[in-house]
């Protein structure tokens, strides 16, 4: 079955760390026309905490920069996420995905981003170049609830 | 925001509100404080009010963990929500996780 798109948002803010909560606001209501459950909601906040974060926190180190975030919601309850910046990059994104792996312990960051949106998420991926920035593309399909697949099976274009 | 209560050489360390980046910054220097000042024998990190927390959060409880650890003190949490709870078992840190009955809540 063809992926029909059911809504898109995007934003973008300044790498600013007060803007964290922002972003998982923004993502929390923009995920809750799937009806998802408690858990799920967490999860998709904190895996978009966690890379919004790095956006702010290595990609736009010691400056600031513009962070976007793009929302889609697929037909079947899949959601993407995409968290973008034009940072610093990262020149190994194996190594900046091993779990414990860091390179802002001053800032006591754990190592463990990567790992929780891994965790989280069903599916992530990183796209990213030295001196070009970083794109972060997680997916989850939020299970279907009764009244959230009644709403996802109007056809199109219906009219009452 | 951190409201402490101190039963002698134990002190308990109220959590409140999202744990993030931005926030964890502020609770750390509150933390540190006490932790200077009392050296607690056991700090316990009360998490019930804790609506949100990423790997900020951590980072945060391990720094504190290598303070109290140096005068010889240990820390645990309590009331972590059970995705918080995941976050801190990805960490391996399980260990600090207890579970606690409502008594004990009172006479904290």
């Amino acid at each position: 079955m063809k992926k029909q798109i059911i809504n898109e948002c995007r934003i973008s803010f300044p790498s600013l760390s007060v803007n964290e909560s922002y972003a998982r606001t923004v993502t929390a209501a923009f995920a809750a026309q799937c009806d998802p459950t408690v858990k799920e909601i967490t999860e998709i906040k904190t895996a978009v905490s966690e890379a919004v974060t790095n956006a702010i926190v290595h990609g736009y180190r010691g400056c600031v920069g513009k962070v976007e975030l793009l929302l889609r919601q697929y037909s079947g309850g899949l959601i993407y996420i995409t968290v973008r910046d034009k940072g610093a990059g990262i020149a190994d994104i194996e190594q900046a995905m091993t779990p414990l792996f860091t390179t802002a312990s001053e800032e006591e960051r754990s190592g463990l981003g990567f790992s929780v949106m891994s965790s989280f998420m069903d599916k992530v991926s990183v796209k990213s170049a030295p001196g070009k920035g970083t794109s972060v593309t997680m997916e989850k399909r939020i299970s279907c609830r009764a009244s959230a697949e009644e709403l996802r099976r109007e056809p199109a274009g219906q009219v009452s | 925001m951190v409201k402490l209560y101190n039963d002698g050489g134990r002190i308990t360390a109220a959590l409140y509100g999202d744990i993030d980046h931005h926030s964890a910054r502020e609770m750390r220097q509150e933390l540190d404080e006490v932790i200077a000042r009392s050296q607690p024998e056991m700090l316990i990190i009360d998490m019930e009010n804790v609506g949100f927390m990423d790997s900020s959060g951590i980072g945060l409880i391990l720094g504190r963990l290598r303070a109290v650890h140096a005068h010889g003190g240990e820390i645990i949490i309590k009331n972590a929500r059970p995705e918080i709870a995941a976050v801190i078992r990805l960490s391996g840190l399980s260990g600090l996780l207890v579970e606690v009955d409502k008594n004990e809540k009172a006479n904290n």
